[in-house]
């Protein structure tokens, strides 16, 4: 049986959570780290069970909630998951607790854990949400806590500068995204009458004239590559990665990233059909501009946060190609690849900060061979680093041949460029990982470069894990958001788009 | 024997300016009686039992009105409405708390008396009068009784010669606007012959004028007047420094009860009188609401001090009512009303939390840095009240800001949608210097050795040149930032000692004002709901 309440749960937790060691100076310390690791733990616990719950070929959203919130402003809870947005609640809840136990705060520990599971629970809701406006609001809530974290735990000089950036940039994205939403809201309601609505599946059904709809897809799309980002809406993203906390880098760039992309899946795809495919080919150059300059500019990275973050901005550039690519092995090897760039992202950041714990800084300069002191350190920086150039047998490897082939379906030959890519994003990683891991061992004065503790090997293990299985065995995951691309996509042939099937099966 | 005709009078309905008027002539009495100096307690307790008697007042006339619809009473200058009630609870509700916060500066700077309480029944019973008044002059009798008692109170502080110079600029300016005003009342009255709003709103919608310029004009000056009173852009340069030299709990009163009092009447104005003009005004309204939000918003980031940053920050405020003004709809209305409601409660929130950390004068941003270490309930507390004025979801302030933006989308043209962008955009530019102050709190208090400060106010005034940098025109760079080095050597260390605790009047009119804005955010059904109602019982 399905149960809404557990999904309501899931996003309720972590925000009374949240406000429970907000409230309370008691829990300061040692004891705010357990209670937040434990409301962590218990939210995958929830994850897994909806998981476990979830039936690929039933309904299309499931454990679906609705409560009226404020109806003159037409604001309603609209709650349900699908494949798509199960797979990243699934994610969400594998990375937080990661990165509450990864790099706990060395001062105010409290009021850094109260903000990390306040955007759990943001997070949580907006992937959750099937009403655009409700969507909107837990879109805008991560900002709140992502901006504390920067800006009270980063960087002590350059944390609150770049926390102001990423605040500002975001905010006037969503400027358009809000007047966005708004005017299909009252367009559905000039055409259908009745009461003010923002129901995704309603608004689904408005008629947009060419010209409108493309406005709105711009509108869309401009708070959503801001917030993955996107080439050239980036200029955020390296300052904010690197002069976060390390807790702060690992959901930035694992979870809300996911959220712009997620927004393109889910909104563009479904409110803006026509349109989308009127713009894909802007889309495109965008996405292939972020692949090309993410990865020459990771290459001329000497700190390794940065690097991270431009070959963030690169998959990111893959995820886009594969959605706008709008067929089954697009859509789904770019859901996938959601997935995978936040395990995998969240392994490297996490290594990194385990590795500049030790070092001192996170540059590349001034570190050499630290795989002899630290050879497991080194191994699981291999693993992660592999995965993320896509290597066979590792879970990099099945999402972007998916994203390559959909492409290659849409584009046709277009998609040697992109592969290029790839290629580069082997260049880069693996240089860096030359710089830092092998050679003679040069470290700074006075550190000595002990390995991984058990601590950071058990934090890490699972995202290792997760790696190698859907490395082996993608079925897993694609068996259980496939059903969802096909309705997704099913929307495209209903208003009268033919797509390109080339699915994985 | 000549008689006048007396015209019939519905007591419940002018109740809450009797019992204000009654409670301020009645402290002036009492306090001449008593021996010596009535203590300002006494007035704190009256004014309190009195505002808490006109929200009793108002739940009778909702019922009433629930019943029988609106009406107009007194020869129809008086109207009983839903909006006017819900107003009327607003700023009750808002004088109430405001004497509670005076209370607390009252004790802490030894003043006794009851004079300033007496001031603020007055101005209150002003305000209330503007929010159910039916007739251009009663609108104007409300404005006045409610000015003269702000001027005196703006220079309350004898012993600050700012504070005498603010009162100075806002009984210049404020007469001059009002003045303004009466000659707008005059016009209109010369286009249509008739100063009450049913009449008017009667008269135009069954006659066409054969020349618009004499209405046109008068409704401009009417709206020039109220745009002085609300302090929107280009009228809202007296603002800064009145609100920066009067004593801060008279701010925060100040601030709630003009703009929701002025905003009532200049709705009823509008929205009813003169609803058949609405080509206009409405290009007036739409030109002042996108100027406020914007200069507002942008000016607030240049500010370092933090009465002078929330006067900006309110004059962008009033931008977003005016938003709503210019929809001219029942949402438009409804969302006004919200949007005044949740603002009354934010801003005198904010300005009880400045009169108590600016207890020692140091107004100047970096006299907040480490307040949460010294006061982490007050901090967190400021924390809400401003997050919430940057319209952060799930506080009352985001549903505000939706409320109006999506009043002017409402109409799908392209002007309804530029304002609704211009709108998001100030709300990004006032989440920048809303969070630049909450940053402050939290930061950590300054060290004592002048290298570290200079280190540590370097880094979080960093933002603002970074910022600027963006290459957003708003944002102005910032090039005192050596001035702002040398504040923070004197001041840094300063609020660490010698500081009072916040006296209890104080606290529970802060926790009034705090827990509404996240309890009303999240379930956020029954005031909006509450609002919309109000509206429909909206007369006509």
């Amino acid at each position: 049986m399905q149960s809404s309440a557990l999904l309501v749960t899931l996003v309720v937790l972590p925000a009374v959570g949240a406000a429970v060691l907000a409230l309370v100076p008691r829990l300061e310390g040692r004891v705010a780290t357990t209670l937040g690791a434990t409301i962590a733990v218990a939210e995958l616990v929830g994850a897994a069970l909806l998981a476990i719950g979830y039936h690929p070929n039933g309904a299309v959203y499931q454990d679906a909630s609705t409560q009226v919130l404020a109806a003159p402003f037409g604001l309603f809870w609209r709650a349900g998951v699908d494949g798509i947005s199960l797979l990243l609640i699934v994610l969400t809840a594998i990375v937080v607790p990661i990165a509450i136990l990864g790099a706990p705060a060395r001062h105010r520990t409290r009021a850094s854990i109260s903000w990390l599971l306040l955007l759990e629970a943001a997070t949580v809701g907006s992937f959750a949400s099937l009403d655009v406006l409700l969507f909107f609001l837990f879109f805008e809530l991560t900002l709140v806590p992502a901006y504390f974290s920067i800006a009270g735990w980063g960087d002590q000089r350059r944390g609150p500068a770049a926390a102001m950036k990423f605040f500002v940039y975001t905010l006037v994205g969503s400027a358009f995204l809000f007047v966005g939403i708004l005017v299909v809201a009252f367009l559905h309601q000039s055409q259908s009458g009745g009461a003010l609505t923002f129901s995704l599946t309603a608004l689904s059904s408005t008629h947009l004239s060419g010209t409108t709809g493309v406005l709105l897809v711009l509108a869309f799309t401009a708070a959503f590559a801001v917030k993955s980002p996107l080439f050239p809406f980036h200029t955020w993203s390296p300052d904010a990665y690197s002069e976060a906390p390390v807790s702060g880098s690992v959901v930035l760039a694992a979870l809300l990233a996911k959220l712009g992309t997620y927004g393109i899946v889910r909104f563009d795809i479904t409110l803006f059909p026509h349109a989308l495919v009127t713009v894909g080919p802007w889309l495109f150059a965008l996405a292939i501009a972020s692949i090309l300059y993410g990865a020459v500019v990771a290459g001329g990275s000497s700190d390794l946060k940065r690097l991270l973050a431009y070959s963030s901005l690169a998959q990111m550039g893959f995820i886009v190609l594969g959605i706008v690519s709008l067929n089954q092995a697009g859509v789904s090897g770019a859901v996938l690849l959601m997935f995978n760039h936040g395990v995998v992202t969240a392994a490297l950041f996490l290594l990194v900060g385990f590795l500049a714990k030790r070092t001192g800084s996170s540059l590349v300069t001034g570190v050499r061979g630290i795989q002899g002191p630290a050879p497991i350190l080194a191994a699981c920086f291999t693993v992660a680093m592999l995965a993320s150039i896509g290597l066979p047998g590792l879970n990099g490897f099945v999402s972007e041949f998916l994203v390559l082939i959909g492409f290659f379906g849409a584009e046709g030959w277009w998609a040697v460029i992109p592969t290029l890519g790839v290629v580069a994003a082997a260049i880069y990683l693996l240089w860096a990982y030359q710089q830092v891991f092998q050679g003679e061992l040069v470290t700074p004065a006075g550190t000595s470069i002990s390995d991984l503790d058990w601590r950071e090997r058990s934090l890490l293990a699972p995202l290792l894990a997760i790696m190698v299985v859907l490395g082996v065995y993608p079925k897993l995951v694609l068996d259980r958001i496939g059903p969802s691309v096909v309705h997704l996509l099913a929307h495209l042939h209903a208003v009268g788009l033919s797509s390109t099937a080339i699915g994985p099966r | 024997m000549n008689t006048v005709a007396m015209p019939s009078v519905h007591y419940l309905v002018i109740l809450p300016e009797i019992i204000l008027t009654v409670a301020a002539v009645g402290l002036l009495i009492a306090s001449s009686l008593v021996p010596g100096r009535l203590r300002s307690s006494v007035g704190t307790g009256v004014t309190v039992i009195a505002s808490a008697c006109v929200v009793v007042d108002c739940v009778f006339q909702w019922v009433d009105i629930s019943r029988h619809g609106p009406s107009t009473t007194m020869a129809h200058v008086i109207i009983e409405d839903g909006f006017s009630v819900v107003a009327i609870s607003v700023l009750a509700v808002s004088l109430g708390l405001s004497a509670l916060v005076a209370d607390g500066w009252l004790c802490r700077e030894r003043i006794e008396g009851v004079e300033l309480h007496v001031l603020v029944l007055a101005s209150a019973a002003g305000a209330i009068m503007m929010a159910q008044a039916n007739d251009l002059v009663v609108i104007f009798l409300g404005l006045e009784i409610m000015s003269i008692g702000l001027y005196v109170l703006a220079a309350f502080d004898r012993r600050s010669a700012r504070s005498g110079e603010a009162a100075m600029k806002y009984f210049l300016l404020g007469g001059f606007s009002s003045a303004i005003f009466v000659y707008g009342i005059a016009l209109v009255y010369g286009a249509t012959g008739t100063t009450q709003l049913g009449q008017l709103a009667g008269f135009l919608s069954a006659n066409v004028l054969r020349s618009q310029g004499l209405l046109l004009a008068g409704t401009a000056l009417l709206l020039v007047g109220f745009a002085f009173k609300v302090a929107a852009v280009p009228f809202h340069v007296w603002s800064p420094d009145v609100y920066e030299g009067s004593p801060t709990p008279i701010v925060g009163f100040m601030a709630a009860i003009v703009k929701v009092g002025a905003f009532a009447a200049v709705l009823r104005v509008l929205a009813s009188g003169l609803f058949t003009q609405q080509d206009g005004w409405r290009p007036m309204v739409f030109a002042l609401a996108a100027l406020s939000m914007l200069v507002g918003a942008g000016m607030a980031t240049v500010q370092r001090n933090v009465k002078r940053m929330l006067a900006y920050s309110s004059i962008s405020h009033a931008g977003f009512v005016l938003l709503a003004l210019w929809a001219a709809s029942p949402r438009g209305t409804a969302a006004a009303l919200y949007y005044l409601a949740t603002y009354a409660l934010l801003v005198v929130g904010s300005f009880a939390v400045v009169t108590v950390v600016s207890a020692d004068g140091h107004e100047d941003l970096t006299s907040y840095r480490g307040l949460a270490r010294r006061r982490p309930l007050l901090a967190c507390s400021f924390t809400v009240l401003l997050v919430a004025q940057a319209g952060v979801p799930f506080t009352t302030g985001f549903l505000a800001k939706l409320g109006v933006i999506e009043s002017a989308v409402e109409h799908l043209g392209w002007p309804g949608v530029a304002l609704g962008v211009i709108a998001m955009v100030a709300t990004a530019v006032s989440g920048y210097f809303y969070l630049r102050v909450v940053v402050l709190t939290y930061a950590a208090p300054l060290d004592a050795s002048p290298a570290a400060a200079t280190a540590s106010t370097l880094a979080t005034s960093r933002p603002r040149a970074r910022l600027a940098a963006l290459g957003s025109g708003i944002l102005v760079e910032d090039t005192r930032d050596g001035e702002l080095v040398d504040h923070a050597e004197v001041y840094g260390a300063a609020p660490a000692n010698g500081e009072t605790a916040v006296p209890l009047a104080t606290a529970v009119a802060i926790a009034v004002c705090v827990v509404p804005t996240v309890v009303l955010g999240v379930w956020a059904g029954p005031l909006v709901e509450l609002t919309t109602r109000a509206t429909m019982l909206f007369h006509p």
